[in-house]
Order: C-alpha cells, then sequence, then structure tokens
C-alpha cells in the first residue's frame, strides 16, 4: 500500500460523499461512538521510515503495528513512554494496535502520571484530509512553534480530521531500574497517600489500585529507585512487569465486565458517591467503575472532571455517547474544525461525538 | 521587510474611541500618541508601530467588551502580555488596537495537593514559581526572559527554556485555559482533570501567537522541585566534537535538565562580562545539568564525566556548590545582554534542526559572516536542537539591518532545508511571515488559515501574523523546502 493508494481512497470518498470508516487493526473498535461508513483500511500502509535514536524521534507510517515499533526502540534502549496499550486478540487474528491508532485514539498507559500522554510525544504527521489532501505538520525536531500545534490537535481526534498517514513521536530512554511496591490500602487512603507522595520529588511512574491494594511503580537512576523504595516501604513485588503489562493491556480483572466506566478527575478529587469502583490509575486521575451508572457524568462533572463509557455492549453504546457532551459554544467549533479538514463529513463520522 | 498592515480595515480612530469609552473607564484606555509610544514594539525593537488605541481591562467583562466592540467595527485586535516577545507578535496594528492583559496580574489559587496554579495571564512567569516555593513546588518552563514574561504570552508563544528537554513547553505544563473569542464568547478548554473531551484544542490555542482567542485565566501544572542539581562544563577543541558529545549523553540514555552549548565567539563576550569561568580556548563548552534525589544526581553526574571523556572533551568541570552552579549558569543565561554589551545591535535567530547537523549548520553560518560582513556569535540548546544565533550588526550604519535581516532568512531556510523548522520556541510573528512560505506548502498553509477562521472568521485576531498570506508568499517567490527534500531534486538549481 502506498500514501497515494490512500489519497486515492479518500478522494474517491470525498467525491461521491461516501462515509468511511478508517480502521488500522481494529483493536480499538470498541471504543468511541458507534462505527459506521465504508472500511478503509490501512492497515497495509506500513513500515518505520526514519528512526534516530540519539535525536529522539521516530516516524513510522500509520499501519505500522505498536509492537514493530516497540521492538525496534527496545533494541536502542528506548521507549514510547506514555507506554500506549495494543489490545491484541481484542479482534480475532489481531496481531493489536498500529501506530496509527494509537495516535488517533490518544489512549495512554500507566507512564501517563510521569511521562505524558500520547499527545505529549507527538511531533508531526502527515495528515490525509477530507478531500484527500496530504499535508505536512510538525516536523521530526523536538521545538517546533511555525504554525499552530496541528500535530498534537489530532491526537485523540479519532480520524475525524484526517488519516494519519505517518506520525513521527518523541521516544525516551528506558528507565535504568524499576521497582514495584505494594500497600494494603483502601481507595481514599490510596488517593491520600498518592497526593502525599505525588508533591514529593519521588521517581513514581504508575500506580494502579485495586480491591484493598496499591502498586506503585518506581522508575529511574538505581540510587534514586533504591533510596525512594527505602522511604516508601510496602512490600516489594517480584516479577512486577506481568502486573503492569496487565494494566496497560486491561487484562487485568479490575477491568473484566461488560460496561466500564473511565472517571478523569483531578486527581485529589473525593469520592463521587457512585458504586462499582474497580481501579484507580494515574495518581488518583483515572478511575474505573463497573456496571451501568444512572449519575456518572453529573457525578464526574461535579468534580471537575469528565466520564467515559469506554466499554459498553452494543444495545448501551447506541444511546448512550460514549464520550462528556460538550457545551454549545465548543460543539460548534468542534463542528467548524471537523468542517477545515473534512468539509463533507465523509472521515469516521459519528465516532468521536455523533453530531458530526 | 515590509510590515502587513492590511487595508481592509478602516474605522475612523474617532468613532472607535468613542465605542470604546462606553466599555472602558479614563485610566484603562490609552488614545494619545505619547501614551501608546511605549507599546509601538515589543522586544524586537526593529519593527515598530503605533496602534490607534490601547486597551488596559482590569476583568474579564471588560475582555468581553473590548472585544465585541471591535468585531462589530470592524476593527483588528492585538493581545499583549509585558512585550518581552521576540518575533514582533505584539507589534500593533496600525488600524488595531492593543489589548494589553498587564492588569490580569494576581495569582488565584495555589494549590499544593492538586499541585497546580490558577493564574491571570499578566501574572509573571517567575512569580508562579515563586508563589509556588514555600510547598517545595515550581513551573517548570524557564525562558530566559522568565523576571519578565508573563504567563499569557508563554501559552501564545508555547514557550520554552533551559529545561525543556526534560521538562516539557508550555504545551506539556498548562491544564486549562479560559479564552475569549474575537465575538466575545468565553470557552473553557482542557481541564483540572486528564485528557478532556473533544479535540485536544489546548494543543491547538498554546503557540497560536494571539490568532485563535485571547487567554483570560491559566491553569499550570505545578511539579516538585529536585533535591539537588548539579552541573557539568566541557570544552571542546572542535565544534564537530561537541555536538557528537551532546548525541552521546542521548545515546548513553540521558535525558539532561538542560543541554547547552556556546561558541567561542558567545564565550568571549560573556566571560569579561560574567566572570563564569569559561575556557576562552574552547572552540565550544557544553553545559550539562543532572537534577533529581542527591543519589541519582552522583549517578549521573559520573555517567555525564565519563561520556563527555570519551567524547574528547579538552576539559571537565562539575559544579561543587550551589553558588559554582549558578556561576555556571550566569554566562550562559548572560548570552543575549553580553553579546549586546559588545555590539550597538543584535539580532536573535531560533531555527531548530537535528543536532547531527549543528556543525553543518555552523561551518554555514561562518560563510554567511563572510558573504554578509557582519559577526555572529551562536548559543543552541543542545538538547533540543534549538540554535539561537546572535547576528551583530549596528542599527546607525546605512544597510547593516537590511544584511542582518537577509543573514537572519538565510539561517532559517538553512534550517529548513536540514530537516528543521524556522522556529523553535519565539514565534513566527511578523518576523519569520516570509520563512513560513519556505517551511509549509500552499494546502498547508491553507488549512492553518481555515483553522484560523473556525476561530476568527473576520480575520480580526492580530492580522497579519504567523501565517502569510499565499499572496504574500508568492511575491516572497521562495522555494518550499521540507524535511530537506527539495521538490525536483534531480534539477540543478541556480
Amino acid at each position: 500500500m502506498t500514501l497515494d493508494d490512500i489519497v486515492q481512497a479518500v478522494r474517491a470518498a470525498h467525491d461521491s460523499h461516501t462515509p468511511l470508516r478508517i480502521r488500522g487493526a481494529g483493536s480499538k473498535d470498541f471504543y468511541g461512538g458507534m462505527l459506521s461508513g465504508e472500511v478503509l483500511s490501512v492497515a497495509g500502509y506500513r513500515g518505520i521510515v526514519a528512526y534516530e535514536p540519539t535525536e529522539l524521534y521516530i516516524t513510522a507510517r500509520c499501519g505500522t503495528p505498536l509492537a514493530d515499533l516497540e521492538a525496534a526502540l527496545a533494541e536502542k534502549g528506548q521507549m514510547l513512554a506514555c507506554e500506549p496499550p495494543h489490545f491484541s486478540g481484542a479482534s480475532a487474528g489481531s496481531a493489536g494496535a498500529t501506530v496509527g491508532g494509537c495516535v488517533a485514539a490518544g489512549l495512554s498507559g500507566p507512564r501517563r502520571q510521569q511521562a505524558g500522554a500520547v499527545r505529549d510525544f507527538m511531533l508531526g504527521v502527515k495528515l490525509v484530509d477530507g478531500t484527500g489532501q496530504a499535508l505536512n505538520f510538525g516536523g521530526q525536531v523536538m521545538k517546533n512553534v511555525a504554525g499552530y500545534d496541528v500535530s498534537r490537535l489530532l491526537a485523540g481526534s479519532l480520524g475525524t480530521l484526517g488519516v494519519l498517514a505517518e506520525v513521527t513521536l518523541k521516544v525516551l530512554p528506558r528507565p535504568v531500574a524499576e521497582r514495584t511496591l505494594v500497600f494494603a490500602l483502601d481507595a481514599g487512603e490510596s488517593i491520600a497517600r498518592l497526593t502525599q507522595w505525588g508533591g514529593q520529588p519521588l521517581p513514581i511512574s504508575a500506580s494502579f489500585w485495586h480491591d484493598g491494594q496499591l502498586w506503585l511503580r518506581l522508575s529511574g537512576a538505581r540510587a534514586a529507585v533504591e533510596a525512594a523504595a527505602g522511604k516508601l516501604g510496602g512490600t516489594v513485588v517480584a516479577e512486577a512487569d506481568s502486573l503492569w503489562q496487565s494494566v496497560r493491556e486491561q487484562t487485568h480483572p479490575a477491568f473484566a465486565g461488560g460496561i466500564l466506566w473511565r472517571l478523569a478527575l483531578p486527581s485529589t478529587a473525593g469520592d463521587p458517591g457512585l458504586d462499582g469502583l474497580r481501579a484507580i490509575e494515574w495518581g488518583g486521575a483515572v478511575r474505573w467503575y463497573a456496571g451501568e451508572q444512572e449519575a456518572v457524568r453529573g457525578a464526574a462533572a461535579r468534580l471537575g472532571g469528565h466520564a467515559v463509557l469506554y466499554r459498553a455492549p452494543e444495545s448501551l453504546r447506541c444511546r448512550e455517547d460514549a464520550f462528556a457532551p460538550l457545551s454549545p459554544a465548543l460543539l460548534a467549533l468542534h463542528r467548524r474544525l471537523k468542517k477545515a479538514f473534512d468539509p463533507r463529513g465523509i472521515l469516521n463520522p459519528g465516532r468521536l461525538y455523533a453530531e458530526f | 521587510m515590509t510590515i502587513p498592515n492590511n487595508e481592509v480595515f478602516s474605522v475612523d480612530k474617532a468613532s472607535l474611541v468613542r465605542r470604546l469609552k462606553l466599555h472602558l473607564p479614563p485610566h484603562c484606555l490609552l488614545v494619545d500618541e505619547e501614551d501608546l509610544r511605549p507599546y509601538e514594539c515589543d522586544g524586537l525593537t526593529a519593527y515598530r508601530q503605533l496602534p490607534l488605541a490601547v486597551c488596559l481591562p482590569e476583568n474579564e467583562g471588560q475582555v468581553i467588551d473590548v472585544l465585541r466592540a471591535c468585531h462589530q467595527l470592524g476593527v483588528p485586535v492585538v493581545a499583549r502580555g509585558a512585550g518581552t516577545g521576540l518575533s514582533g507578535g505584539a507589534m500593533p496594528h496600525a488600524r488595531g488596537v492593543v489589548l494589553s492583559l498587564a492588569r490580569f496580574n494576581r495569582i488565584l489559587r495555589v494549590d499544593p495537593l492538586a499541585r497546580l496554579a490558577v493564574v491571570q495571564p499578566g501574572v509573571r512567569n517567575l512569580a508562579v514559581s515563586e508563589a509556588a516555593a514555600p510547598h517545595g513546588l515550581y513551573y517548570a518552563p524557564d525562558p530566559s526572559s522568565q523576571i519578565a514574561c508573563t504567563l499569557g504570552g508563554n501559552v501564545a508563544e508555547n514557550s520554552g527554556g533551559v529545561h525543556c528537554l526534560k521538562y516539557g513547553l508550555t504545551v506539556h505544563n498548562v491544564l486549562r485555559i479560559r479564552v475569549v473569542s474575537i465575538e466575545g464568547e468565553v470557552f473553557e478548554i482542557g481541564s483540572e482533570a486528564p485528557d478532556a473531551p473533544g479535540y485536544d484544542l489546548l494543543a491547538l490555542l498554546i503557540g497560536s501567537e494571539g490568532m485563535l482567542g485571547v487567554v483570560t485565566e491559566v491553569t499550570v501544572k505545578l511539579v516538585p522541585k529536585p533535591e539537588l542539581a548539579q552541573v557539568v562544563m566541557a570544552s571542546f577543541n572542535d565544534v564537530a566534537k561537541a555536538g557528537e558529545a551532546v548525541a552521546a549523553i542521548i545515546a548513553a540514555g540521558i535525558i539532561p535538565a538542560g543541554l547547552e552549548m556556546m561558541d567561542k565567539p558567545a564565550t568571549a563576550a560573556v566571560e569579561p562580562f560574567v566572570k563564569a569561568g569559561y575556557d576562552l580556548n574552547a572552540e565550544a563548552i557544553l553545559l550539562c545539568e543532572s537534577d533529581g534525589t542527591p543519589e541519582e544526581v552522583v549517578e549521573e553526574i559520573s555517567l555525564v564525566t565519563e561520556v563527555l571523556t570519551r567524547a574528547g572533551a579538552s576539559h571537565i568541570s562539575v559544579s561543587q556548590s550551589e553558588a559554582e552552579r549558578l556561576r555556571f549558569w550566569a554566562g550562559r543565561k548572560a548570552a543575549f545582554p553580553a553579546v549586546g554589551r559588545i555590539t550597538p545591535d543584535y539580532y536573535c535567530m531560533d531555527g531548530t534542526i537535528p543536532r547531527k547537523r549543528l556543525a553543518e549548520m555552523l561551518s554555514a553560518i561562518a560563510g554567511m559572516e563572510k558573504k554578509y560582513g557582519l559577526r555572529c556569535a551562536n548559543v543552541f540548546h543542545a538538547g533540543d536542537g534549538n540554535l539561537h544565533p546572535l547576528i551583530m550588526y549596528d542599527a546607525a550604519k546605512p544597510g547593516e539591518w537590511e544584511r542582518a535581516e537577509a543573514f537572519g532568512a538565510e539561517i532559517l531556510e538553512l534550517s529548513v532545508a536540514l530537516g528543521g523548522s524556522i522556529t523553535g520556541e519565539h514565534g513566527v510573528g511578523v518576523e519569520k511571515i516570509n520563512q513560513m512560505c519556505v517551511q509549509y506548502t500552499t494546502p498547508e498553509l491553507e488549512a492553518f488559515h481555515r483553522v484560523k477562521a473556525a476561530f476568527d472568521e473576520g480575520g480580526l485576531l492580530n492580522p497579519g501574523k504567523a501565517v502569510p498570506s499565499l499572496h504574500r508568499c508568492a511575491e516572497y517567490g521562495r522555494m518550499h523546502v521540507h524535511r530537506g527534500d527539495l521538490k525536483f531534486p534531480e534539477l540543478e538549481r541556480f
């Protein structure tokens, strides 16, 4: 598959007003609004275009499996620090997320609380917009303030502004040392403890609470990790990689069940007063709830956050938006931006909001 | 270059002032020439323009009223913070008003538990860190103008600083902003919770140079102050070797808190002024800072020292006290004023390049010094490839400014050809508007114009800045070069 194949496909859809559903590996088909449109598979547009370890960037085509990209980074002792999920096996025979889907969905993993989100690592993009034009924004350098920062805007846009044909991401060295500690604490105590630790210069790179236990991962220089572990106490967990892997990929039992809500809150927010708390991540800023939740949007909003209907059966997805509603003014602005990149509204319609 | 002042805006001053007087008390509105004079330029003093009026609102309601009035009358609005910007982004429009946020100078809230601060846009960058200091926290982005520059300006320019390789730019450290559109509508963008729903408008607005909206409130992230910081200073007898040493540090898995380089002309300008202890025989010196827990710093400093020795450093010293660390940095931080002491005027450029092309760029700059008959000192945020050549000239000598400007343009265009960007942190403003035509293609510029129109259909916010009109690019007539790939590379070029 070539870039021109993507350009031609989008141009044809534009000319015929045909809605397209952009698809990498389909590992996140469950996420966001209902799927609609003719499938435009970009899985075949793959390969690492450039990787310069000492310049701290990697450029890859959208269909490149995230696993391939991370394997290339690991060879040089580097990583995607936002730890995006792969969700391999999410659909039959799937090798897991692609680079394009990773950026389009903008989902980050456990290390986000220390290192930042997918958007924080975006350096540049080659975008095929809704009229079939290939446009370059950003680049391969760490600092670039020429023009609006369109490449970062695209992280989490769920393909509604264009096909992310090629992306350039900032990469970081893997930490020299990691250690995981576990504490027996309830949810409220965990949040209090995480808040207290967060204000100190400690190398905490991930946190995960489930069912009375709080796991904490320390990452950094060997001496720093040892010193912090000594200071924090708790019990050292051997072989913790598989635990963090199960959190990142949501194969941990905490994420089981048919309906899963993701509440993003200010990390210090109190109890939203909902039943079904399954897990806490990111130092308290993300809390997972299972089951039908009548009052969830209001509860999240009252605490200054928002709720995402993360996983749900189709019967619920078709009547409940995935994402918190936007104010009328913001919705109007979203529509105008959508129109600026996709004037005929053919790209992933309804995937972000039903309105566009 | 000619200053873009679109002729389509044509309100008369008397009726504009009459209207503004309805919304602002007398002490919030400047209209006399002598009062307008201090606003005629920002940190880029080579470009000057008087506005019709300067508005100094004291609350968001007044900002809304002024914007609505200007929207109705079709009057351009240029928002302004402290006016320390280096690309003319806050230079007034001849037929417009300057909207100064100087009176929005309150820190509204510091929340040490949530590790954030809510501030008004006129609050100085350093004041945020000072307010957070009692809690052991600080605001990470530290542009060199941090004692004067304001958060609103930092948001508009996506400011960096010497620590941004490790701690990020403004875009990585702002959680939420309140923005007023040209139509007077208020938007809350981002939130204290992660991953606000919808498009990442925060990313789009940060660095948008006052083209999309006017910021009235900023919520920033605060981070714990590292317990210790130490800096290694290394001398190199060859600039290329210093560049390779930077790559070797990164290859060793280290992301230093700061990684700066100065060439010989820069250290020669700085040393007599600051007495930082720089090696004046070195072709380049590197400053590499490590911060964190004491254990971490010891480990990292020993690794850095080893890497630099292997990379061929001719001399290495490590700061042994906080006073010595600050002295090592003092020279780098004083580089601009130090150069200002040895030349009547200097012109600071801001290109970014892949680090591995540094030697190539510096040798090209040496060639340009001869070509334009002007000297140039180079300071370099080596960690992130952001080069600040300081072109020395004398504005009083006829033709020197024009030569400096052409020299600068050539550096920026070479930055693009080497795979970099025309601006790493100073913004496009009015200064680099022509070079935007080199970095972007026509369809890309058109996309920027559509983004602008989604926020400001009439083009009233900061017209003539940041994104050139296609007409302007056609006039400029330079070839677009992207990431080092010339179009039709098989053709010879003359």
